[in-house]
């Protein structure tokens, strides 16, 4: 069975829960409830699916103002909160609590105003990520994070975990692409943090929203960048025997003065699972696959692609083979976005989401290898090798038993790994549930005393999406309530 | 004159600021010296500089990654950077010699301190925006770090850049990691001559808006212009729209082409060379069109481009008001002359109604004094500050008084 200790739910507070809901019904209306047990089932978990618990209650607001009414309430009846957009978390970042009312904006969806001529957008948080895009393409803009869940997964989630995606070497993450946003304090408190204009007034208290995890507030519109899409765009794949090959080409081919707009390696085992899903024409005899995009006009990217492919030739590549027409880009696209669903599909898996500098990367799939070995494991690993973000996926069987538990571990090691080689334990999933006792493996004492104060500015009763990012018994007195303690510890 | 304190290592720093908070003493927080006209003027017992705190503590080129101590001065970061075919890709202006400190004073620990980007954050984001980790001291002497060296990181509360554009206020910076960038192989400068305000901007972003990575949009209205040193362009007596391209050598000229057909109803422009445009640029990266004078003062604006001719136009009804807009208009340089209160009320309100915020630079001490700096903060936005400040500082012993009056 999954090991990670959740807190035990406050009895009081399910006993007052006639009486909440009575309460809840006379603020924002019976018709945003969802009370039937089936029905809060269906947010009982997100995609870190070893973990749930049906929430008391789950409701859909549909505006900042029904925000604002259910955080007040909540806040005078001391009740726990869990924000929530699309339930597409891997670590848990949206899993409820049986004492907490589940607040999902998956209703608040509009795009609320286009200004091109700046290059903005102001939309609700519970827009997906992918249907900004699509609002504003015709246009010839994007939005350019591109999380692999982006179909589904919705903004107020991305801002939550400071989302990157494929194309963020060039492009930058969720923090550089968000200006600013309403966001509801606990208290029911509406507050605009950062706006329309590239710097911001003050603190940088934005920079302390993006990658909060929901503990900060409930953010319910964004303002975001818009950027011209590209001429054109288009990848090449460039196969190697090692690693180390592989490693050195992207070294090389930055230390050559060229940043392509995604660099992306999948080891063998990622290599033969994604082909079979995708058909996308990977080389199925190589150890190291790495996928590089380049943009701009049709000559320019052809004059890229052939430095790249020269600077390639050094390192004794097996195949070096530059996509021929549009169909073949997105189907070598697919391939790699669909790496998680591919290997869903033949394992049950556990995504681990580290960052290592680019030098490490020989010795950390070595050193993944034997871990999984270790625990008699397998492990495909998907690795952004622009930016350092590596993804071991550790398969194991969850019906056999005992092997979920090694995966964890296995897990749980490979994560130690990634910060004793100088990276971090999450580089766009997030900590939530599943890294939160890992913090002090990356994290002294008064690093994390540090952050977890500035939670207590703002949600001084530590409501907001309990026993998520911080170690549980790290935080135990200030999710009692006793919140003065974060200030005085030391 | 305060008693001056000169850590050589992080360690000494947080133990004198560990001895200064239990003594309850104010500490002003000094690099070089570059920011110390500018701002309000800190409160303090004892000035602290960080100068003693220098070198790089890492750097690797193919990761495109740099660490520093936070009193290493920017130009010698830039020069290491430069022999190996890098720089910082947001262009860091040094407001020393605008405001009449010493020019290449900056250090690395104020860069970020500070969050003043230069042109080229259009297309590369902002200091903050490259910034990937700190390790720093706050007002309880406790020392800690944030972020790391790697480029995603979701790993906590992201403190690092919650640093940037405090001013000292919340901690001392000891060590800055930050993305750095290749040289541009080669570059070019469209100027387009004689263009009204309103119109420039509107040309500027019509070239923001095509995928030709514009690393520069800045406006000079023709008072502007006449300050320009630059051979081919100065002396026109007319105002300058100029517009940056960069890219690899065999590409450049079609951007440049393709530049010129979104834009031929504006004119046509007389073309800069990579020296010229190189040359250009810096000139605006040490504000040298802004030079310091005790007749006049400096604000900073920030506004949305669309707003930003009408915002010049407003205050240019109650006082003689020169402009350099940068960020195509995102950025607004506004040099007005000397008063009582920087001619704040009015700047106020013509910023007010329209969007954005400005940031008095350059006045007399007893002006920063009197008048607001900063933007007045929203009611609910200041206690939030005040708790963030209060959570790092809660004696408010750092930098006190140096953006806000009261914290």
């Amino acid at each position: 069975m999954p090991h990670i200790e959740l807190p035990e739910p406050d009895a009081g507070v399910i006993r007052r829960l006639p009486i909440l809901i009575e309460g809840l019904k006379s603020r924002v209306g019976p018709d945003l409830m969802i009370l039937d047990e089936d029905g809060r089932r269906a947010y009982e978990t997100d995609a870190f699916t070893a973990y749930r618990r049906i929430p008391m209650l789950v409701v859909l607001p549909r505006t900042t103002d029904e925000v604002s009414k259910i955080l007040k309430f909540a806040h005078e009846n001391d009740i726990k909160v869990v924000p929530r957009g699309a339930g597409t978390s891997l670590c848990g970042g949206s899993l409820p609590t049986e004492d907490a009312i589940v607040l999902c904006l998956s209703k608040m969806n509009r795009v609320i105003e286009v200004d091109y001529t700046n290059r903005i957008a102001r939309v609700e948080a519970g827009i997906t990520n992918l249907q900004i895009t699509a609002e504003v393409a015709k246009n010839g803009f994007f939005y350019a994070p591109d999380p692999s869940s982006q179909l589904a997964c919705s903004l107020g989630g991305n801002i939550a975990m400071n989302s990157g995606g494929a194309h963020c070497l060039k492009y930058g993450v969720t923090t550089h692409n968000v200006l600013g946003v309403k966001m509801v304090l606990i208290d029911g408190t509406i507050v605009e943090i950062g706006g329309p204009t590239l710097e911001r007034n003050g603190y940088d208290l934005l920079s302390l929203v993006i990658g909060s995890e929901g503990q900060l507030g409930v953010v319910t519109e964004a303002t975001v960048k818009l950027v011209p899409s590209p001429e054109a765009a288009r990848p090449m794949m460039i196969g190697f025997r090692s690693p180390e090959a592989a490693g050195s080409c992207v070294a090389a081919i930055i230390a050559a003065g060229i940043i392509p707009v995604a660099i992306e390696y999948m080891d063998h085992a990622a290599i033969e699972v994604c082909e079979a899903f995708a058909g996308a024409g990977y080389p199925l005899d190589v150890e190291a696959l790495l996928i590089v995009e380049v943009e701009g006009s049709e000559g320019e990217i052809g004059i890229l692609l052939g430095r790249i492919a020269e600077i390639a030739a050094r390192f004794d590549p097996k195949t070096v083979k530059i996509s021929s027409d549009a169909d073949q880009s997105a189907r070598i696209w697919a391939g790699r976005k669909a790496a998680f669903g591919a290997i869903g599909r033949i394992s049950d898996y556990l995504c681990m989401d580290g960052t290592i500098p680019l030098a490490q990367l020989p010795h950390a799939l070595t050193r993944i290898s034997q871990i999984c070995a270790e625990h008699d494991l397998k492990v495909a690993n998907i690795f952004h090798a622009g930016d350092g973000n590596l993804h071991p996926l550790v398969l194991y069987d969850a019906n056999s038993p005992g092997e979920a538990d090694r995966a964890e571990a296995a897990g749980e090691a490979i994560l130690r790994l990634c910060v004793e080689l100088g990276g971090c334990l999450t580089g766009e999933h997030g900590v939530g549930i599943e890294k939160r006792e890992l913090m002090t493996t990356q994290f002294s004492p008064t690093d994390l005393i540090v952050q977890m104060r500035v939670k207590t500015v703002f949600d001084p009763t530590w409501r907001l999406n309990p026993a998520k990012v911080f170690p549980l018994e790290a935080t135990g007195v200030m999710r009692a309530g006793n919140a003065a303690s974060t200030s005085e510890a030391a | 004159m305060s008693e001056l304190w000169r850590p050589a290592a992080e360690w000494e720093l947080q133990t004198m600021v560990s001895k200064l908070a239990r003594e309850k003493r104010g500490i002003e927080i000094v690099g070089h010296g570059a920011l110390r006209n500018t701002g309000r003027v800190a409160k303090s017992d004892v000035v602290l500089t960080t100068a003693g705190l220098k070198g790089v503590t890492l750097y690797e080129p193919t990761e495109l990654v740099m660490s520093a101590r936070a009193g290493t001065p920017l130009y010698e970061i830039e020069a290491v950077l430069a022999a190996r075919g890098q720089m910082l890709a947001f262009e860091p202006v040094d407001l020393g010699p605008a405001t009449g400190a010493p020019g290449g004073a900056l250090s690395i620990g104020g860069v970020f301190a500070t969050n003043f980007s230069g042109s080229r954050r259009i297309l590369a984001g902002s200091a903050r925006d490259n910034l990937l980790g700190v390790r720093a001291v706050n007002g309880r002497g406790e020392l800690f770090k944030s972020g790391g060296r790697v480029m995603k990181n979701v790993t906590g509360i992201d403190l690092a850049r919650g640093l940037t554009g405090s001013w000292g206020t919340l901690a001392i910076m000891t060590e800055v990691t930050f993305k750095v960038t290749p040289l541009p192989q080669t570059m070019q400068t469209l100027a387009f001559v004689g263009l009204p305000d309103d119109l420039a901007i509107e040309a500027m972003n019509v070239a923001l808006a095509t995928p030709l990575e514009i690393s520069g949009a800045v406006h000079l209205p023709r008072n502007c212009a006449a300050r320009i040193r630059t051979p081919k362009i100065k002396g026109l007596d007319k105002p300058l729209t100029l517009l940056r391209l960069e890219t690899f050598a065999a590409a450049i000229d079609e951007r440049r082409e393709k530049l010129k057909g979104a834009l031929k109803v504006y004119g046509a422009p007389i073309e800069l060379d990579s020296e010229e445009t190189f040359s250009l640029w810096s000139e605006f990266r040490a504000l040298s069109i802004m030079p310091f004078s005790a007749e006049t003062s400096l604000w900073r604006i920030s506004s949305l481009p669309t707003k930003a001719a009408e915002i010049v136009f407003a205050i240019q009804k109650f006082m003689d008001a020169v402009a350099f807009y940068d960020w195509a208009g995102g950025l607004i340089w506004l040099e007005v002359p000397a008063a009582a209160d920087a001619g704040a009320a009015d700047v106020r309100r013509a910023v007010a109604v329209r969007g954005g915020h400005a940031t008095l630079i350059r006045a007399e001490p007893q002006v920063r004094s009197s008048v607001d700096v900063f933007e007045p903060l929203k009611p609910e936005i200041e206690r939030l500050t005040r708790g963030i400040k209060s959570a790092f500082d809660p004696s408010g012993l750092l930098n006190r008084g140096r953006m806000y009056a009261n914290f």
